[in-house]
This record gives C-alpha cells, sequence and structure tokens, in this order.
C-alpha cells in the first residue's frame, strides 16, 4: 500500500492527522470494544477523539481518551507538540472516556491550565481525590462567551449542560469554523479513516448513539442546538466515531429532527394498564371515559402485555400526562409494568404529570410502588393512586372517571394548572 | 404557619409552602430543571439564580458561601439544597 494511503488510516500510524490549519486530531482508536457504559452495544468498536490546537502563544489540548488508551494519545501528540508548549487543556466533560489521561498528562504538563465548566469543579474532584500525588492544575471554569486565547486565534466556550453530563460544554474555534462538541454529533464507530466524506454512511450509528446517550436530554440538546446553530460551524468534531466536515449543518438537522418536541397538537394523556382477570383493564377504560370529558384533551390507552416497549416510549416522550395501572400481584406490580416504568429513565419525563392505579386482592402494594418510581423520575402526581379491591362497583367506576378527569383536567387549565399549587398537593 | 410562594420561573410554576422550606424540597418534587448531586451542600450542583426575592431566603452559611465561590457563582447565585424559603421569590436553574 502506497505510503499516502498509510497516513489516511489512523489504525495504521500512531501520528496526529491535522484537521484544519494547525488543529490536529490526537484521539486513539478503540476497535475491539463491544459494550460502553454497561448500556451501548458497540459492534463497531468506537474512538476517543481529543484534539490539538495551536497558537502563536502556545498549544491547547482539547479533551483527553480513556486510561488504557493514553500511550496512543501521548505519540499522537509528541509528533505535533512539546508538553512545555501546553498552555491549556480543556475538558468539554468529564467523563473517564474522555478525561482518563488527565492526570498523567497533567503530570508531563504541570504548567498547563485547566479549562473546565463551571458545573465540573465537584466532579473533577471526584476523579483527582484518588490520584496520588493528588494533582492540582491551574484551573478556569467558563461560562458561555468566556474564551481562552491562544495569539492569534481564540476558544470560545459555549456551555450545553446535561449533554450527557451536568459539565458539558462545547468549545468552537472562530477562525477555522470547528466545534469541538464532545459527545454530541458523536457515535461509536471506529474507522481509521476518522472523516465523514471518507467513510460513508453511518447514520444508523448517529441514532443508536442519540437514542442511548443524548435521548433523555432532548430538552437540553434542544437548547445545545439553539447556541451551535448560529454558529454554523465548518467542521464538528466530536469526542466519538467520525470527524463531521462534508455539509455539517446535515448533521445539525438531524440532531433537530432527534430532538423535535412532540407536535403541537392537543395534550395528550396515554393510560398503560395490564391486567390478568379485566379488573385493572376496566378501571383503565373508566379511566380514559373520564378524561375524555375534559375538553381538548387527546386520550389513549394502551395494554402494556401485547404492546412493544420501544413504541411505548414513543407515545410518552410525546405525551402530557400518562397513567400506569397494574394488579397487585405478590406484593409488587408485575414486571411488564417494571420493565416499561425502568425504561423510562432514557427517555425525557421529568415534569410530565402521572398517576397510578389498579385493582388488587387484600394490599395492594402496586399502587404505591408505582407511584413512588414516578416520583423518583420527577413526574408530578397531581391525582392520589388510585386502588379499587377487587371487582370495580359502580360507584368505584364513578371513581375512576374522576381520576380520569381530574389527571386530564390538569393539562388544560381545570383545577390544578397555572394556579399556585400547595406544596401539599404536589408531594 | 406563614406561607411564601415561590416560582420556577424554567417550568412557570409557583408553589405555596410553609417558611423554612428548603428549595430542594419543592423544586424537586415540581420536576423544576435545577440538578442535584450531594444534596448537603458541598458539590454546587444545584446552583439556582434568584430573580427576585433574594432577601426572601435564608443567609448563605460560611460553607454555603465558600461552595459558591469555589463554583464561579456570582452574586444572584445561592444552593437551593441549603436555601431555605422564607418569603416570595422567584428562581431558575443557574
Ligand atoms: C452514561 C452515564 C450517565 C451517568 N449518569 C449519572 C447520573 O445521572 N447521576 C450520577 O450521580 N452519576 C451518573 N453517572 C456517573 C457514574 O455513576 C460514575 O461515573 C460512577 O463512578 C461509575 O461507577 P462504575 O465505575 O462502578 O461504573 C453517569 C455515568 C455515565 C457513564
Ligand atoms: S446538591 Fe450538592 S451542593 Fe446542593
Ligand atoms: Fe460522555
Ligand atoms: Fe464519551
Amino acid at each position: 500500500m502506497a505510503a499516502a494511503d498509510a497516513m489516511t488510516d489512523a489504525a495504521r500510524h500512531r501520528e496526529a492527522v491535522a484537521i484544519a490549519p494547525g488543529v490536529h486530531w490526537i484521539g486513539a482508536l478503540d476497535p475491539a470494544l463491544r459494550t460502553f457504559d454497561i448500556i451501548l452495544r458497540t459492534e463497531q468498536g468506537t474512538t476517543y477523539n481529543a484534539y490539538l490546537v495551536r497558537g502563536r502563544d502556545g498549544v491547547a489540548v482539547i479533551d483527553t481518551v480513556k486510561a488504557e488508551f493514553a500511550e496512543e494519545f501521548f505519540a499522537r501528540l509528541e509528533s505535533v507538540a512539546d508538553y512545555g508548549e501546553i498552555r491549556a487543556i480543556v475538558l468539554n466533560h468529564l467523563e473517564p472516556d474522555h478525561s482518563g489521561a488527565l492526570p498523567e498528562l497533567l503530570r508531563r504538563a504541570p504548567q498547563a491550565t485547566l479549562y473546565i465548566s463551571a458545573r465540573a469543579p465537584a466532579i473533577l474532584n471526584g476523579l483527582l481525590k484518588s490520584v496520588v500525588p493528588r494533582p492540582k492544575p491551574p484551573l478556569v471554569t467558563v461560562k458561555t462567551g468566556d474564551s481562552l486565547s491562544l495569539g492569534e486565534r481564540k476558544l470560545r466556550f459555549l456551555l450545553t449542560p446535561f449533554v450527557h453530563w451536568p459539565d458539558t460544554q462545547c468549545t468552537y474555534l472562530a477562525d477555522e469554523g470547528v466545534l469541538f462538541c464532545g459527545d454530541l454529533f458523536g457515535c461509536h464507530l471506529c474507522d481509521g479513516r476518522l472523516f465523514d466524506d471518507r467513510i460513508g454512511e453511518f447514520w444508523p450509528a448517529i441514532d443508536y448513539y442519540y437514542a442511548h446517550i443524548m435521548r433523555p436530554f432532548a430538552h437540553q440538546v434542544r437548547e445545545a442546538l439553539a447556541e451551535i446553530l448560529p454558529l454554523e460551524p465548518r467542521v464538528l468534531a466530536p469526542t466519538h466515531g467520525p470527524i463531521l466536515r462534508e455539509r455539517p449543518r446535515r448533521y445539525l438537522e438531524h440532531y433537530q429532527a432527534l430532538a423535535r418536541r412532540p407536535a403541537n397538537g392537543p395534550p395528550r394523556l396515554a393510560i398503560f394498564y395490564i391486567s390478568a382477570y379485566g379488573n385493572t383493564a376496566q378501571m383503565a377504560e373508566a379511566i380514559a371515559a373520564g378524561a375524555g370529558e375534559a375538553d381538548g384533551v387527546q386520550v389513549s390507552t394502551h395494554d402494556i402485555e401485547t404492546g412493544e416497549t420501544a413504541a411505548f416510549l414513543d407515545l410518552i416522550e410525546g405525551a402530557d400526562a400518562v397513567a400506569f395501572g397494574s394488579p397487585t400481584i405478590n406484593g409488587d406490580a408485575v414486571k411488564p409494568v417494571w420493565d416499561l416504568l425502568s425504561s423510562l429513565a432514557t427517555i425525557d419525563v421529568k415534569g410530565k404529570r402521572a398517576g397510578a392505579f389498579g385493582s388488587y386482592g387484600w394490599s395492594g402494594e402496586a399502587i404505591w410502588l408505582i407511584e413512588e418510581r414516578l416520583r423518583g423520575l420527577k413526574m408530578q402526581l397531581p391525582v392520589p393512586g388510585l386502588r379499587i379491591k377487587l371487582i370495580p362497583s359502580t360507584e368505584e367506576i364513578a371513581a375512576c372517571h374522576a381520576f380520569g378527569r381530574q389527571l386530564a383536567d390538569s393539562l388544560v387549565g381545570g383545577p390544578g394548572s397555572a394556579r399556585t399549587l400547595d406544596l401539599a398537593e404536589i408531594g | 404557619m406563614p406561607k411564601a410562594n415561590i416560582t420556577f420561573d424554567d417550568i412557570g410554576k409557583t408553589v405555596s409552602v410553609p417558611a423554612g422550606t428548603r428549595v430542594i424540597e419543592v423544586s424537586e418534587r415540581i420536576g423544576a430543571g435545577i440538578l442535584y448531586g450531594c444534596r448537603e451542600g458541598d458539590c454546587g450542583t444545584c446552583m439556582m439564580q434568584v430573580l427576585e426575592g433574594r432577601d426572601n431566603l435564608t443567609e448563605p452559611s460560611v460553607l454555603e458561601e465558600k461552595v459558591l465561590r469555589e463554583n464561579m457563582a456570582n452574586g444572584h447565585d445561592r444552593l437551593a439544597c441549603q436555601a431555605q424559603i422564607i418569603g416570595d421569590c422567584r428562581i431558575r436553574p443557574a
């Protein structure tokens, strides 16, 4: 193979790769990785992308790599800079896959100042407290609009909290239009060719990454996009997967579509239930009927037993209120309900209205346990859980109606929406 | 018991609470966007910006002052896990 070809595949060398004048990729390839952060499958491995920006007055290193890959990172760094030249180390978030080589980098470049977001010092303490001797780097915490000068060029910071850690920020090199965007727009794909235009199609990897890392923070992704779009970056340099330089606006627009707020229709209430003997199902039906009487609320009911979790999650993401019904079996809600409830951490449900209901035989724990979970997800419970012993009577069906109506009213300015709430009502 | 209203600007909700309630107790239950880490005034994650009624929150302790300083807070920022509501106020996540 010709030398030029070999150099275009970072898997074949340990040097830095230029991505713009005075800007290099100094990351590491991890082709063998098969799971990431426990929750993601990574059948194509991943990369830990770190970058180096050179200005007249010195060098900035942006992010590092997972600890096990430090050696490769340092080799690439050394191919374009001396440690003594490093003025600044920028960490766009402190997750260990990007801060793993930080302690060693601080040892090699003790003069470098660390630039992290205002939300990061507490996390930094947690990461460095076990390192002996404990590094005490000069530290600057930044807010949106702050910048770092390297002489003729500047790095500008944009705080983009919670995409996907509290301390997440992006760093922008305006003169070349390079946005160092952290995990945003990233994906787990290990390809030594490094650039989107050399690699070809990998939208599924971006979608998978978004679904598992960013989706719970759709709201914060929208806020981050609002900051990023006006910059019109020419290169998106994420921390995983290909560097995006071929019509980068495509990726911004793709993220906009992924994070889009569900259509502005009428408020929606989705009712999920499971039922062995039909009692909890009857309750669900009556709750739906009651909710349907509230003006302009769109109500749907779904049998958890036969539905698909993925489709349910889409529904819940788009709903304004959700109710979960389960019979109590062996002192608990049943497993399919828990499976659905545990999946709610993968979407953004904070602040949505929620309620629990179910039929029971003698103890009825399911309802309290579901309510606890919903509170744990920081959902709002405007109506206390509704338990009915065995087969609902006519009066109890009326109570289900009222439960549905109240839940729906809390969405449309009935009692419980815009007025001042009392602390006792929201507990 | 005296009551006070606290408004969470990010979600547009107002809650009436007994005086002395910590902001964290309300914001978690109402689903406001303030984030929590340690819950004991140590990590600075719960920083919030006080838009109105700064004097209607209890005075920050020496420890809170220190954490705020370390986290580069400005004069309008408080820790939601520490500040207690004693009168009407309006806040948002910092
Ligand atoms: C994807 C991801 C999400 C996380 N979310 C949270 C979180 O919501 N709250 C929290 O306290 N820590 C969170 N963490 C931090 C982990 O709990 C922390 O890194 C921990 O040290 C990991 O423990 P382990 O080494 O046993 O895996 C998150 C970490 C990852 C990778
Ligand atoms: S949550 Fe840690 S300081 Fe408030
Ligand atoms: Fe991350
Ligand atoms: Fe990452």
